[in-house]
């Protein structure tokens, strides 16, 4: 792999939920400005990566570093001010607020006018069907479009690391087709993208390193490209 | 001394300062300023002690005084705790039993009020302690117990023997009313929910005039009798022993108390209390299970209300009199307060609290006025601190700190 | 009285009613909207509001101020016993609710009673048993619509609440920190995740929500006349009910349970016998909490917190 400076590192980090283990010991570096996709069956731990990464489980062992410096004894809203955001399992939208008081919430932890407002701008570019929506409640947005919602919102606290949690979960194909495109877009903007996905597929091809995920565990490292054409990979979770 | 401890110290007592003088200090028109700053001075005199004790506590030659100590204090109560508990039991019934002998009749007054208590205090146990659910209104059951031997007793001359399982059933069907609409609802609502049916008993009681004679209440009940065979004039007869005396009421009132304890430590063992103990802790589980939840949480409400109906029986016996004021919300409070700081769901918990709730402000005459200020504080002070009670019941330890997250030590303990 | 006056009347009298139960019942509903708890101490913050009004009041007095500085004497008595029940909101939500945010439902609401009980019998031993006279400053005048009569005191009262609940609805609308509190209400886990510190919102909630009770009792003991330790049981009841009725946890909700209990009450005392108006309140609660516990303009009431 090419050696551009990590931006998240896990090691060896284990997770309880009451008395069960959850993470088992998940180890992986996320080199800075690309795109990591974790993929593995339900229930093998990946949102529970993300949100431990995110403090929103605790980590009982292990260590969690971004950009160098450890992040795992954190609460979320310290994570938050670090320059990671994420767009989490179930898009967890403001039901009754709107369209674009969520977006002002993304960017809570700013103070900077103008940026702000450019970056709303730049997320409905992405987005352009979220600038009709701006005085509709969250909860009355449609699945794509409370997935965007999401997306956009994380966007709004420029952050460095975007978590992304099955961004094309319940969505139609072409929506999940847009909303890839648009992921390689921030990407291209400079933002390290590390996404949680069961569309394997999809989540393979437009990253540049790849993780497989088996009950707890991370037992696969290699790049997205090479994990394409890798025999196991394509049977469990190609369906090939 | 932790420099943010004494920090805090200093925030919490300028607080606290805020709070009090207002208050305190302004019981006229004027600033009463002896009074004022004397209670705050003497509440920010108990958080320094407070913090003292922290402070001795970490220091090292506590700790290196304590870990001598420790084994010494090991065996101590490893001794205490190897003896039956059939002894404790035995030894504590002769205690309550010799009591009337040794006390004088006020005494023994407040001995009755104690058991009185203490038995509504298991019956409550019964609902939140062994089915887990919350009635904020219990004291609607005592005074249903209360008035339906009263009216009996008036109207249609019922004894008190015969009144009292006429007034189990009707406490019982009263708890299955109150206790069917909550049956989905859930723990905040349930609450005021129970507290309103609490009230609107009250309230009934207090404006039905042509009834309950309204907040004059009902006078003239007859005391208890005994009867029993004995010789007279006539050959042998039936005679009525009336227990107009303190001690026959106290101890009619502890062989109410005695069939309590082993009514309810009966239930807590059964198929029922562990079918309850199921419902408590995950109720789709249990009702997946084939548990008949709606059925069980219904017995729960209306095994409590009989228990109270039974004590409250007897009060109006006692007294022969009743009034609706008896039965305010506030009584609710202080029989929950009693089941709360004694530990829920254990017995000799609320015996403890029980007696310490009751005696203690009756010893203490001077402390009666600061008796509800005192229940309020410990009552929130327990929650925080020590959730399961006094003498926690061996379960709910547990399931208190059950949301503590686990981690692999724990599990090797065994949980 | 004919019969447009008496209609007139009530209307009045319900406006007056339902704006004082609706800031106690807004109270509530912020407190349960964020944490999905019933501040059972809320009545007793009501009851403290009113007590320190008096007291201001009192003082003032004694220094003469309340003839020269009228205007001047109402916004200290308002403001000081908004600004102290806020403290003591805070207060209580530090000691005693703040420590038991992750345990069971059950311990937090004894929690809040427990807190209850304190602090009405601290009002009690501190205050006194009896009433306590209001010096009555609002007066008796008023004029007349019809045969309709309707006091200043009661305008100012309509008009002071409408103006909170006025500013409450900016604050929560448009400021960042209003925003703040809703998103924690809506979703705590994410507000988190989006860096808000949910322990500032869930402070500054138990600080506005309190306010505005201690408001509702500055007005009712002025209004009323006295004051007494244990007032705030049934306005809380009451508060509480128009708060479940019109949808717990939402704002606009609140206010429009406190009109309608308002309503409800003024109609009953008009027509019906008074002893019985307080099962009625109880009887509406449980009703409501029967058959509609997420109210008129309730959300989704949430199964998983038990």
């Amino acid at each position: 792999m090419a050696v551009k400076a990590p931006i998240l590192e896990l090691e060896d980090v284990h997770t309880y939920y009451g008395n069960i283990h959850a993470l088992k010991g998940v180890s992986c570096t996320i080199p800075s400005g690309d795109i990591a996709c974790l993929i593995g069956a339900n229930g093998a731990g990946k949102t529970t990566t993300l949100l431990t990464i995110f403090g929103v489980q605790r980590a009982h062992r292990g260590k969690i570093k971004f950009k160098g410096r450890p992040i795992h004894h954190l609460r979320p809203e310290q994570v938050a001010a670090q320059g990671i955001s994420q767009a989490p399992e179930g898009r967890q939208i403001f039901p009754r607020m709107t369209t674009l008081e969520n977006l002002e919430m993304g960017a809570y932890l700013r103070s900077d006018k103008t940026a702000v407002e450019n970056d709303m701008e730049w997320v409905f570019g992405l987005f352009p069907v979220l600038k009709d929506r701006t005085q509709q409640l969250g909860g009355t947005l449609s699945g794509g479009e409370q997935q965007m919602l999401a997306i956009g919102r994380a966007l709004m606290s420029r952050p460095e690391l975007l978590l992304l949690d099955e961004p094309s979960l319940g969505l139609a194909p072409k929506l999940v087709e847009r909303i890839f495109e648009t992921i390689l877009e921030i990407n291209k903007k400079g933002v390290t993208i590390f996404l949680v996905e069961q569309n394997a597929h999809m989540a393979l091809t437009i990253s540049n390193t790849g993780y497989v995920m088996e009950t707890g565990k991370i037992v696969l490292t290699d790049h997205a490209a090479s994990l394409l054409k890798n025999e196991k990979v394509k049977k469990a979770y190609l369906g090939e | 001394m932790a420099k943010s401890d004494f920090k805090k110290f200093i925030i919490y007592s300028l607080f606290l300062g805020i709070l009090i003088l207002p208050m305190v200090g302004f019981p006229g028109r004027s600033f009463e300023t002896s009074r004022a700053f004397t209670i705050w001075g003497g509440i920010v005199g108990i958080l320094a002690l407070w913090l003292l004790n922290k402070t001795v506590r970490r220091s090292d030659m506590y700790q290196r005084t304590a870990a001598h100590l420790a084994p010494f204090r090991n065996t101590v109560l490893r001794k205490f705790s190897k003896f039956p508990t059939k002894y404790y039991i035995l030894a504590l019934m002769i205690a309550v039993a010799a009591y009337p002998l040794l006390a004088d009749n006020y005494m023994i007054d407040v001995g009755i009020t104690c058991l009185i208590y203490i038995v509504l205090g298991l019956g409550l146990n019964i609902v939140v302690g062994l089915a887990g659910l919350l009635d904020l209104g219990y004291i609607a059951f005592y005074a249903v117990g209360a008035y339906s031997y009263s009216l009996l007793n008036l109207h249609f001359g019922i004894s008190f023997w015969l009144a009292l399982p006429i007034g189990m059933v009707i406490g019982g069907i009263f708890g299955c009313i109150i206790g069917y609409p909550t049956l989905k609802m859930r723990g905040d609502y349930l609450a005021i929910v129970t507290m309103g049916f609490g009230e609107i008993i009250r309230l009934v009681l207090n404006n039905w005039d042509k009834l309950t004679k309204g907040p004059n209440g009902l006078l003239g009940m007859a005391k208890p009798a005994v009867i029993y065979p004995a010789f007279t004039e006539g050959g042998l007869k039936w005679v009525a022993y009336s227990l107009k005396s303190l001690h026959a009421l106290y101890y009619l009132m502890f062989i109410i108390a005695v069939l309590t304890v082993i009514g309810v430590r009966r239930l807590d063992n059964s198929r029922i209390g562990r079918a309850w103990v199921a419902i408590r802790e995950d109720e789709v589980a249990a009702e997946l299970s084939g548990v008949p939840t709606t059925w069980l949480k219904l017995l729960a409400y209306a095994l409590g209300a009989a228990f109270a109906s039974v004590v409250g029986a007897f009060f109006a016996a006692k007294l022969s009199y009743t009034n609706p004021n008896f039965f305010i919300f506030m009584e609710s409070c202080i029989v929950l307060c009693i089941v709360v700081l004694g530990g829920v769901g254990s017995i000799p918990g609320i015996i403890l609290a029980g007696i310490i709730l009751i005696a203690v402000p009756e010893v203490f005459r001077e402390l009666q006025n600061y008796r509800m200020l005192a229940f309020g504080l410990a009552m929130a002070a327990m929650m925080v601190l020590r959730p399961e009670g006094l003498i926690p019941a061996s379960r709910r330890k547990r399931e208190l700190h059950e949301t503590d997250q686990f981690t692999p030590e724990d599990l090797k303990d065994g949980g | 009285m004919d019969n447009a006056s008496f209609i007139i009347q009530q209307l009045i009298n319900a406006i007056f009613l339902g704006s004082i139960y609706s800031l106690i019942a807004l109270g509530y509903t912020m407190v349960y909207g964020i944490i999905e708890l019933i501040n059972f101490a809320h009545g007793e913050l009501f009851t403290a509001g009113a007590f320190i009004g008096i007291i201001v009041l009192a003082a003032l007095q004694n220094i003469g101020f309340v003839e020269t500085h009228f205007v001047l004497t109402l916004i200290l008595v308002f403001g000081m016993a908004m600004a102290y029940v806020a403290v003591l909101g805070v207060a209580i939500e530090q000691v005693a609710y703040k420590p038991l945010r992750k345990a069971s439902r059950l311990a937090a609401i004894l929690s809040a009673l427990g807190m209850s009980i304190f602090l009405s019998n601290g009002m009690m031993l501190s205050q006194g048993v009896s009433d306590r006279a209001y010096p009555a400053i609002l007066g008796m005048d008023g004029f007349s619509i019809l045969d309709a009569r309707i006091t200043y005191g009661q305008i100012f009262i309509i008009v002071l609440s409408l103006v909170l609940m006025v500013a409450l609805n900016m604050f929560v609308n448009w400021s960042k920190l209003g925003k703040a509190m809703r998103a924690t209400a809506q979703n705590q886990t994410m507000a988190r995740m989006l860096g808000i510190d949910i322990d500032r919102t869930i402070r500054v909630t138990f600080m506005i929500g309190p306010a505005l009770g201690a408001a509702a009792g500055v007005m009712v003991g002025m209004y009323y006349g006295s004051v007494r330790f244990d007032m705030g049981f049934i306005y809380m009841i009451k508060a509480f009910a128009a708060a479940i009725l019109g949808g717990i946890g939402s704002i606009p909700g609140a206010v429009l349970g406190g009109m309608i209990i308002g309503g409800v009450e003024v109609l009953w005392s008009a027509f019906l016998p008074s002893e019985w108006k307080d099962v009625t309140t109880f009887v509406v609660l449980i009703l409501v909490l029967y058959f509609r516990p997420s109210g008129i303009l309730g959300e989704h009431v949430s199964e998983s917190r038990v």
